[in-house]
């Protein structure tokens, strides 16, 4: 370490980065460090939750005759999928722990089609969408359902403007996710995992947990509270 | 205080007076501070600039001072919070009473309404020693209601109304500016408020063009739309009654007990069913996009005057009796 | 002289390394990437700084007669934008943060070089975005965006300003990733946080207001870009939504937003206090303390920037005295500064000018700050130019003095050249004056009544605005000074030695300037911060011989 070190590589290389002590020193930055990012997405999908939360308190009715119209079933699928990922996620980090390439590659295209299916059934969903008129803009309609309480329309938007901004990011943060595994999935392709160093299947793994997680609040808080009418 | 030099506007309201005692200890305790900061650094500075043979002497810190300069600010800060927040009460309190003067901004003028029925456009003339309150919303974006002499400022908003009050002291005119940038004529947004002794106000009431108070206005509106069909003064019709209303309590439909005031007369007229009352059914047509920001206030101004002491003082005819014949609509 | 030139240039440094564009575009360096920062921050700011030129021009009379209402709207628009978001929250923490959060800690780079590398092409993406918006119609919103007028009325590039400013808001919060990483993992042995210089702590509390708050804009951007792009409704009142809602969502990163701007320049100026006074900071714990503490309290005051926009009134309550809560540790730390030069060994260099300017103006703006809490009389003073007034001291008097400080103290490490220091002081001292000339008489603006975003004015608040205007083409002449000897100097300046100042910290214990792995041996630290007493004393300014 005293003579004049080796310049740092430009591409990824596996293995110890220069500007690092030692591998635990490198392991532990990066995993300190997709925490913390993960702390930013926690407040950058906050200011919309917030958004959602103080509408839902002002515009119960029209928030809640939203949500009746929502696909509770293709909701649930995706949220099975959606976990089912998460668990070949960390399968694939156990089998990077141990080595195993085939297993893990197998793990982590898996999550990757686990993932596009998630995403094709939303557009499947937005699809629905569209054709039902909710979508907000000149084109809204939203139907009254047999409900007691008329709907305002102005403020049903506003629902639906939630719905797709909410799901909209979580989409895109699953896209970022997929390409970020197709990455990953090439680099265990190629070899470049050892149980020494696999930290990026772990990190990524971290990523994608996250977004999972957010759907996890995102499905009961669109989709299942207040489905049946109250009295 | 200088009549070449002002360091302040002229004083107009009962509030302006308390707004400026605030401000002049403020700057007197800021050129204080900034003073003496200024003089320690530069005694200290020059008392212990470089020199040969001398050396600097290590410090670690004192917690006694730190403490105290901590616990001493802190302290003046909780005067001058508590100051500032009794102006503020003073301020956002309207006293009982008050005059109304309905206002509607757009971009980029400002349109008043006086209860009695006068409406000005980028003016308002009030009369010294009244107390005047303002309710007020914005046809498109959001605008404020600022006159510096009275000390006031208010955000207009689209969607709901906000309410501001003051008592002009000082015959006078005044500027009247829109402090919250509103588009390519926000500094074009100006008007003047006009304060005058009781007798010329009286004079200029009765002098500018009859068109009916607001609450007759309102009135009009109130039949010409309909509303009396099931809102009825004879019998309990298929609306809650609307007499006695403002100002009291409500109970809604589900649990909730809310006050009846501008802002839920407005909803309750652009979107019925969102404050729905214990007992009746959920069958009031919306009037959203139906009325302008105008009628609205107009009939708001009618609701209001159903509730005797709901607005305004002597001069105004605030109460219009339901039994009463309606005059010809003015709109 | 040419002994001397021929000396330097047979050491290698960072900075003759490598030559030709890929180097510097491709680099991970993270000395490397600050000066690519420093390049584009400069940049922004002349940009920024016309446009305010623009301005004040225009309001020399209260008529407008200069450009039109609508080219006016965009001027302050774009000078608050370019200001705030392209050179403030940048300009510290990426030049002089990213040079020496490593050096300081006796690392050879930060934990993320690539990540460091990719802040600053997201801060050039959002740049040109927002450059291509000024250019094809500009912007009229004002820097804060307020719905609905940004949403449903406005004619101007929102979606694409929006787009660039959101983009930009990566490279805050790369930033702050890597120096929170870096900080807490990268230390030399030795240095525990009790003996990390003052500039380190600032910059950590700098990094969380970066990661915590920089993401909530980010979504108000991107809600009111969907708004405008799709017809959502969420701020639309029409439609039921709530223009109130964005000025919370907004106002919560951009309260803490001001203290991303000034505590990094808190952290320079207690790094230049303590070498020119030859003495530790007095109150250490308490000046570190106090930097978390702003960071902390200043994420509960956001509404005060709404005490008039239909708060109720027991909110605005909690706001104001919340808002006195977070002056009093900054109040500490100017105490504390002041206290350090007492029994020092003063000189006055041209950085401890500017440390001195920045802890004057810094009290007058933040005792302003005590009339901005107080609710009764923010009613009268909000949105007019004493607020303007408030925050121009703030950041102007302070975050650009502690900028301009901090480039002068670290320029021979930086560049391995000493700036002119006549020169230096000169430009010092017109910025000073220069600065007090133009804002001073906003204050007075301000209380009188006259509105902030004004084209034209009522005549009687002309006299002032004409001495606002005077001052600051006196502000313009000391800001162009430093860019034209600066650059002099790295060609015609007399190249300087490790550490020309004879100052504490890490980063004067390599050469001027660092080789590319800043230290030829990780250094292992048995010392307290600024261990004065253990350095010779400040002489002369010490050259290369």
């Amino acid at each position: 370490m005293s003579d004049s070190p080796a310049p740092l590589a430009l591409e990824h290389t596996p293995g110890l980065q220069h500007h690092f002590a030692d591998m635990e020193q490198q392991r532990n930055a990066s995993s300190l460090g997709m925490w913390i990012f993960l702390g930013t997405e926690i407040m950058f999908f906050g200011g919309m939750f917030l958004a959602y939360l103080v509408y839902r308190m002002w515009y119960f009715n029209e928030f809640a005759a939203g949500s009746r119209t929502l696909n509770l079933p293709i909701g649930a699928v995706n949220t099975a999928v959606l976990i089912c990922s998460s668990l070949t996620v960390a399968l694939s980090v156990r089998a990077a722990q141990l080595g195993k390439r085939m297993l893990l590659v197998t793990l982590l295209v898996l999550t990757i089609l686990f993932g596009l299916v998630f995403l094709g059934v939303k557009a499947y969903e937005w699809n629905e969408k569209f054709t039902e008129h909710h979508v907000p803009g000149y084109s809204f309609h939203f139907k009254q359902e047999s409900t007691e309480k008329p709907v305002d329309q102005g403020r049903a938007q506003i629902f639906f403007s939630l719905y797709f901004a909410m799901t909209g990011m979580h989409a895109l943060h699953m896209i970022i996710g997929v390409g970020i595994f197709g990455v990953i999935t090439w680099m265990a392709w190629r070899g470049r995992f050892t149980p020494e160093y696999h930290t990026p299947v772990e990190i990524a793994g971290l990523y994608w947990h996250f977004v999972d997680i957010v759907w996890i609040y995102l499905f009961p808080l669109l989709y299942l509270i207040d489905r049946r009418p109250h009295g | 205080m200088f009549d070449n030099f002002p360091l302040w506007p002229v004083r107009a309201s009962t509030t302006a007076g308390s707004v400026d005692a605030l401000y002049i200890f403020l700057v007197l305790l800021s050129a204080f501070m900034s003073v003496a900061i200024f003089i320690m650094i530069t005694i200290f500075a020059l008392r212990y600039r470089r020199r040969a043979g001398r050396e600097a002497e290590q410090i670690d810190g004192s917690n006694v001072l730190e403490f105290t300069w901590s616990i001493v600010p802190l302290a003046i800060f909780m005067v001058i919070f508590v100051w500032g927040a009794r102006i503020f009460f003073l301020e956002r309190t309207p006293p009982r009473g008050a005059a109304e003067i309905y206002v509607v901004a757009k971009q980029w003028m400002w349109k008043l309404q006086h209860e009695e029925g006068q409406r000005e456009i980028n003016e308002l003339h009030v009369p010294v020693g009244r107390d005047v309150r303002m309710i007020m919303t914005s046809q498109d974006v959001i605008h404020s209601f600022y006159v510096p002499v009275f000390r006031i400022k208010q955000d207009v908003i689209p969607g709901r109304y906000t309410t501001a009050w003051f008592r002009a002291t000082r015959p006078g005119t005044y500027h009247l500016f829109c402090a919250e940038y509103c588009g390519t004529q926000h500094s074009g947004m100006i008007g003047q408020v006009v304060v005058m002794e009781p007798a010329q106000y009286q004079a200029w009431l009765t002098g500018g063009a009859a068109s009916g108070s607001m609450a007759a206005n309102g009135q009009s509106m109130f039949l010409q739309l309909g509303c009396n069909t099931c809102h009825r003064f004879d019998t309990q019709g298929r609306g809650p009654d609307l007499v006695g209303l403002f100002g009291n309590k409500v109970q809604l439909e589900d649990g909730r007990t809310i006050a009846a005031d501008e802002n839920y007369i407005r909803e309750s007229i652009l979107n019925p069913s969102a404050k729905l009352v214990s007992g009746f059914k959920p069958i009031m047509p919306v009037f959203q996009g139906l009325v302008s920001e105008e009628q609205l206030t107009a009939l708001v101004a009618y609701v209001k005057s159903l509730t005797p002491q709901a607005s305004g003082a002597a001069g105004s005819p605030s109460l219009i009796s339901p039994g009463k014949q309606p005059q010809e609509p003015k709109e | 002289m040419a002994t001397a030139v021929s000396i330097a240039a047979e050491r290698e440094h960072y900075l003759n390394k490598e030559y030709g564009i890929r180097s510097w575009l491709l680099t991970t360096d993270h000395k490397r990437i600050a000066l690519l920062y420093l390049a584009s921050i400069t940049f922004f700011f002349f940009i920024g700084g016309f446009f305010a030129l623009l301005i004040r021009l225009e309001l020399l009379t209260p008529a407008g007669d200069l450009v039109q209402a609508d080219t006016y709207n965009k001027l302050f628009t774009m000078h608050g934008v370019i200001m705030v978001f392209f050179f403030l929250i940048p300009a510290v923490p990426a030049v002089l943060g990213n040079f020496l959060v490593p050096l300081m800690i006796g690392a050879r780079d930060l934990a993320f070089p690539k990540i460091n590398l990719l802040s600053w092409y997201c801060y050039i993406a959002g740049g040109i975005l927002v450059l291509h918006a000024m250019l094809t119609g500009g912007l009229d919103t004002g820097w804060t965006f307020y719905t609905p007028f940004s949403t449903a009325f406005s004619n101007t590039a929102v979606v694409e300003a929006g787009l660039g400013v959101f983009i930009n808001g990566f490279s805050s919060i790369l930033t702050g990733l890597n120096f929170i990483v870096t900080i807490h993992r990268m230390r030399a042995p030795g240095l525990t946080w009790s003996r990390l210089p003052l500039f380190l702590w600032s910059h950590y509390a700098t990094s969380v207001i970066m990661l915590l708050g920089t993401p909530v804009i980010a979504i108000t951007l991107v809600l009111v870009v969907l708004e405008r792009a799709f017809h959502l409704g969420i701020f639309d009142p029409t439609r039921g939504g709530d223009p109130l809602l964005f000025q919370h969502l907004f106002w919560f990163y951009s309260h803490p937003a001001v203290y991303i701007m000034i505590l990094p320049s808190m952290g320079v100026v207690s790094e230049i206090v303590t070498c020119f006074s030859r003495k530790r900071v007095f109150g250490y714990y308490f000046v570190a303390m106090a930097s978390i503490g702003i960071a902390v309290i200043g994420f509960f005051v956001w509404a005060h920037h709404m005490f008039v926009a239909g708060m109720s009134l027991y909110a605005a309550l909690i706001f104001s005295i919340l808002s006195y809560l977070v002056a009093v540790p900054s109040a500490i730390k100017v105490f504390n500064w002041t206290a350090t030069l007492y029994k020092g060994s003063v000189s006055f260099s041209t950085p401890m000018l500017y440390a001195f300017g920045f802890i004057g103006l810094f009290t007058m703006g933040g005792l302003t700050g005590l009339f901005l809490a107080a609710l009764g009389i923010d009613v009268h003073v909000t949105d007019t130019y004493f607020v303007v007034a408030h925050f121009h001291y703030i950041m102007v008097g302070g975050t650009v003095m502690g900028y301009l400080g901090g480039m002068h103290y670290w320029w021979p490490k930086i560049s391995g050249r000493l700036y002119p220091e006549s020169w230096g002081r000169l430009a010092a001292l017109i910025v000073f004056l220069g600065f007090n000339l133009t804002f001073f008489p906003q204050f007075i603006l301000g209380y009188l009544g006259m509105p902030r975003r004004y084209w034209q004015y009522p005549p009687e608040f002309q006299v002032l605005n004409v001495l606002s205007t005077a001052g600051s083409t006196i502000l313009a002449v000391g800001y162009l000074l430093p860019m034209v000897y600066f650059l002099w100097s790295m060609r015609y300046g007399k190249l300087a030695d490790d550490n020309p100042w004879n100052a504490a910290g890490l980063e004067w214990k390599t050469t001027s300037p660092p080789p590319t792995f800043n230290f030829e041996e990780t250094p292992v630290v048995t010392w307290e911060a600024y261990n004065y007493n253990e350095l010779p004393a400040l002489e002369e300014v010490r050259v290369e011989r």
